[in-house]
């Protein structure tokens, strides 16, 4: 709750601090700072301290796991600030509005991750995907952009309009918004509430991208400014996957029976299309668009097995994935030459970069010793553990198998090839927050309880 | 203690060589650490052989039941000693060599040997996934970046090669570990699993896959006559020295005691039999080669099947034999590495067709030769020898296997076969006349010297006394073939 209402205010502010602050170093110091306070007032409402009281009696649910999330996002989101939030001025004119549109993206994130109502939910995805249109879109004189912006409105709406669609069919069958309401063991569903349940399966499937569902991905991802991309293709997906997790382990797990099997069959189908595809790609910005989807695959595997080894693995894995790709991100941005062969001879000139594009390369193929393997781990453990579904686990790592390829492509260009990789000068502030986010990723690959004992107490 | 230096010390140098900018710096570091490990590791086995100093357990991911647990039994002993005993031949082979971005050759080189002795140490399945994967990334960046022409496209077929492997052992283990009484990927818990044959039988094969590309086995061979010729020679040490043991090793550790029934099914009647097959057929490819990495590279491929042939005969004999031979493969191929090096920095070639005549001009170097060669071909007072006497012994006198009459004989033509491609070699590398090439040729320095005379005096040793080694895994054998638990399927 505190952070949502200072995410909310900090919003406003920015939006007005526009027009106020004329520096643009200033503006960036008060969104750094309006997001340090709402993730301090987070974590002390982890420890009980509530800011406001406010009766959200089955609105929302501020339990553990989603604050614990929130911390995450927003933790994320500071290193995503502290890395790029100078590339945003490159974008264009709107320097202070990105940040007012973030800090409501934030807003939104905390809503999908804590609701307890369906139309909580639906507030949340919405108010997570209208500032995203603008921000695909805000590159105003590039045409891709604005491709990008229309085609992700258009499809984010019909997506929507699915959701509001099933939200009703649900509604009607079970009488209540309360996700805990909706379901029982002894529920028989009907053909009302398995309507409602796959129309909300699809729409939370576009979301995150998932097959067959994810054909918007790579050309908005492309298409949008990178700095924005990286946001959209980390924080915001994974929000929206502990959103996914929330609905279906609250409203529909005691039916698992009825849809896991059309989640499985999601799952194969995402990780099979988004591994393949990414082999294919000439940019790396392209690449990792389908690489989003392929990890979204993975993910799908905690929604699949609905225990708590998923959750707990869910928490790692989106960890995991942002810090990465945010990562990896942040160094894209600087080439000039988002190409493959872009990347030829980057480790003779920039060792240190190269060696953390390494370590976030090798965490999202999933190499010992990072935590992308661990939350790999995690997610085939879930699988197992929940019982069945073998079949996908081995697809799963022969996918896992192919990433590697294009993967290592970075790699081999950055350290095997020659070449002159052209990127542009880099701070030495930046330089220390990239060791450290590559350091993080090591540590959580080692001592992945590091996270989680906190999560625990 | 002892155990945990042997990971520790390869692992924190390796990590500092990353900062010595000098070339010889990183280089005398690199073999005064890899030296500091084998003192370590001769200490483990003489004065300091006492089991608390043998083992360390702490934890590590209570959540997912796997502990920081190493322990150092025969076996592991064996191996270790081995590993330790090859990085410093292999940097003292390579001292003259001269590498670009040294300290990152070296650190790598030693951050590989900290992964291949966790593999060997490890007691717990997931840490034992750890280093395994952490043993082949330093490897597969030593090959990519200092490797010859077409090194890229070879190491990572390599690479994908075993990791695909390796990710279907990773679902095996975790499947196993969701079957133990405690949920813990501890290897006590892991012995203890009893699973009906239909469950072990597909679990055996997600695991021995990945041991069967490590190995290699026919037909997951593909990979690694390319990964020899491309790596630098120093690392082809590495990787045919040690590596492959790891597959053999993990089958004796990881697979026979915990998927008997399975290893019994498919081991002798089919493994065998193709492996047999892959025997013969890469003894014949070896026949033909005219690199002498190429041919030492098949020739491997016909040494370990005959050890995977002679494990999966499940008698304490062939058992034992096997240990001894992983042993000294190693030495054996270290050696003619060695020599392989020292002809590739002399004459620039390593083509058979481009060679001759170096007994005139390298006595020494020619006399050590050949008695490596002989080595290879297991002549008796030789080392291997004795290790393979005792895989064939094994094999010919298993109670489980059925097939003896096919198996022992087509094996034994690998053996003639290896005589053939070995001499083939010899004879065109140091025997008739000079070339051009050969005719400024002169003899081996004092470091090689050094190094291939510790070659041949452990193959001599051994050849003549392998008794220490033998009692040296003696427990671990008779544990394994224990767990193995042959009685009660046989009566079925």
């Amino acid at each position: 709750m505190n952070a949502l209402i200072i995410s909310a205010i900090m919003g406003v502010v920015m939006m007005f601090s526009g027009i106020l602050l004329k520096q643009r170093s200033t503006i960036r110091g008060l969104a750094l700072a309006g997001l340090f306070i709402s993730i301090v007032l987070n974590v002390m409402e982890l420890y009980g301290f509530h800011l406001f009281r406010i009766n959200i009696t089955n609105m929302m649910h501020f339990d553990r796991f989603s604050l614990f999330f929130n911390t995450l996002s927003m933790g994320c989101t500071f290193i995503f600030f502290l890395l790029s939030a100078k590339e945003m001025e490159k974008v264009g004119v709107g320097y202070a509005d990105y940040f007012a549109l973030i800090f409501f993206i934030l807003c939104g994130i905390i809503l999908a991750s804590s609701f307890g109502s369906l139309l909580i939910l639906f507030l949340g995805i919405e108010i997570i995907s209208i500032p995203l249109y603008i921000l695909t879109g805000s590159d105003k004189r590039n045409l891709k952009s604005n491709e990008a912006s229309l085609k992700y409105f258009l499809l984010g709406a019909f997506s929507t309009g699915l959701m509001l669609m099933g939200i009703t069919l649900i509604y009607g069958s079970s009488g209540s918004f309360t996700i805990d309401a909706i379901t029982t063991p002894e529920t028989k569903p009907g053909v009302l509430l398995i309507a409602g349940l796959l129309l909300l399966m699809f729409s939370m499937a576009f979301k995150v991208s998932a097959a067959p569902f994810h054909f918007w991905t790579p050309d908005v991802y492309d298409g949008a400014p990178t700095v924005f991309t990286s946001f959209m293709a980390t924080i915001v997906k994974a929000a929206v996957f502990i959103a996914f997790i929330r609905l279906f382990y609250h409203a529909f797990g005691d039916i698992h029976d009825t849809w896991k099997f059309i989640i499985a069959v999601i799952t194969a189908l995402t990780l099979f299309i988004g591994n393949v595809t990414a082999v294919f790609q000439q940019s790396v910005k392209r690449m990792l668009a389908y690489s989003s989807i392929a990890q979204a695959g993975f993910m799908l595997m905690a929604v699949l097995a609905l225990n708590s080894i998923g959750s707990e693995g869910i928490l790692l894995y989106t960890t995991a994935y942002c810090l990465s790709t945010i990562g990896l991100f942040a160094i894209l941005v600087k080439m000039k030459d988002f190409t493959f062969e872009g990347f030829n001879g980057f480790a003779k000139h920039q060792p240190l970069l190269a060696a953390a594009a390494v370590v976030f390369l090798l965490s999202l193929a999933g190499i010992p010793l990072t935590a992308g393997f661990l939350a790999k781990f995690y997610m085939i453990n879930a699988v197992i553990s929940s019982g069945g579904f073998l079949w996908l686990v081995i697809l799963a790592v022969l996918m896992a198998a192919i990433s590697v390829y294009y993967y290592f492509r970075v790699i081999q260009a950055m350290y095997f090839k020659e070449g002159e990789a052209q990127a542009m000068e880099v701070s030495s502030g930046f330089k220390w927050v990239i060791s450290f986010v590559a350091a993080l990723i090591v540590l959580l690959g080692v001592f992945p309880q590091l996270l989680f004992s906190w999560f625990y107490f | 203690m002892i155990a945990l230096l042997l990971i520790v010390v390869p692992l924190l140098s390796g990590i500092a060589a990353f900062f010595l900018k000098k070339e010889n710096s990183a280089k005398s570091w690199a073999l005064f650490a890899s030296i500091v490990t084998l003192a370590v590791s001769l200490l483990g086995l003489t004065v300091l052989n006492k089991p608390e100093l043998l083992q360390f357990k702490c934890n590590w991911l209570p959540g997912l039941g796997s502990s920081f647990s190493i322990r150092l039994d025969g076996m592991g002993q064996l191996l270790c000693l081995l590993t330790a005993i090859s990085f410093p031949l292999i940097f003292i082979t390579t001292w003259h060599r001269v590498y670009k971005n040294a300290h990152n050759f070296f650190a790598l080189m030693l951050l590989s040997q900290a992964g291949l002795m966790g593999v060997f140490l490890a007691m717990d399945a997931l840490l034992f996934y750890f280093f395994w994967e952490l043993a082949l990334i330093p490897v597969y960046f030593l090959s990519s970046i200092w490797g010859a022409e077409r090194r890229i496209a070879a190491t990572f077929k390599f690479f994908i090669y075993t990791f695909i492997g390796s990710l279907l052992m990773l679902v095996g283990l975790i499947y196993l570990q969701s079957l133990t009484p405690d949920r813990s990927f501890d290897i006590k818990s892991f012995y203890a699993i009893v699973l009906n044959s239909k469950t072990q039988n597909w679990i055996f094969w997600l695991m021995f896959v990945a041991f069967a590309i490590k190995i290699p086995v026919f037909p997951f061979h593909s990979w690694q006559p390319d990964t020899y010729e491309q790596s630098p020679t120093a690392v082809t040490m590495v990787l045919s020295g040690i590596m492959v043991k790891m597959g053999l090793f993990a089958i004796i550790r990881w697979l026979l005691p915990v998927l008997p029934s399975a290893s019994f099914a498919y081991g002798e009647k089919m493994i065998s039999m193709w492996v047999i097959v892959g025997m013969i057929y890469a003894s014949l490819l070896a026949w033909r080669q005219d690199d002498m990495k190429r041919l030492i590279a098949y020739s491997s491929i016909a040494h370990l099947g005959l050890m995977v042939v002679a494990i999966f005969s499940e008698t304490e004999i062939s058992m034992q034999g096997v240990m001894i031979q992983m042993f000294n493969h190693g030495i054996n191929i270290l050696g003619l590495w060695v020599v392989v090096e020292i002809l590739e920095r002399k004459y620039g070639t390593r083509k058979l067709s481009e060679l001759g005549g170096l007994a005139q001009k390298a006595p020494a170097m020619a006399m050590l030769f050949v008695i490596v060669a002989l080595a290879n071909i297991a002549l008796p007072l030789t080392n291997a020898f004795v290790g393979e006497f005792m895989m064939f012994t094994g094999i010919f006198t298993s109670p489980i296997s059925e097939y003896e009459m096919i198996t022992v004989p087509a094996a034994g033509i690998t053996i003639i076969l290896g005589a053939i491609y070995t001499l083939r070699m010899v004879q065109k590398v140091i025997y008739g006349n000079t070339n051009a090439l050969t005719e400024t040729g002169t003899d081996i320095g004092l470091n090689e010297k050094l190094v291939l005379g510790i070659i041949v005096i452990l193959i001599i040793v051994v050849g003549i006394y392998p008794q220490p080694f033998l009692d040296l895994t003696k427990d671990t054998t008779n544990f394994i073939l224990n767990k193995a638990n042959l009685v009660p399927l046989l009566k079925k």
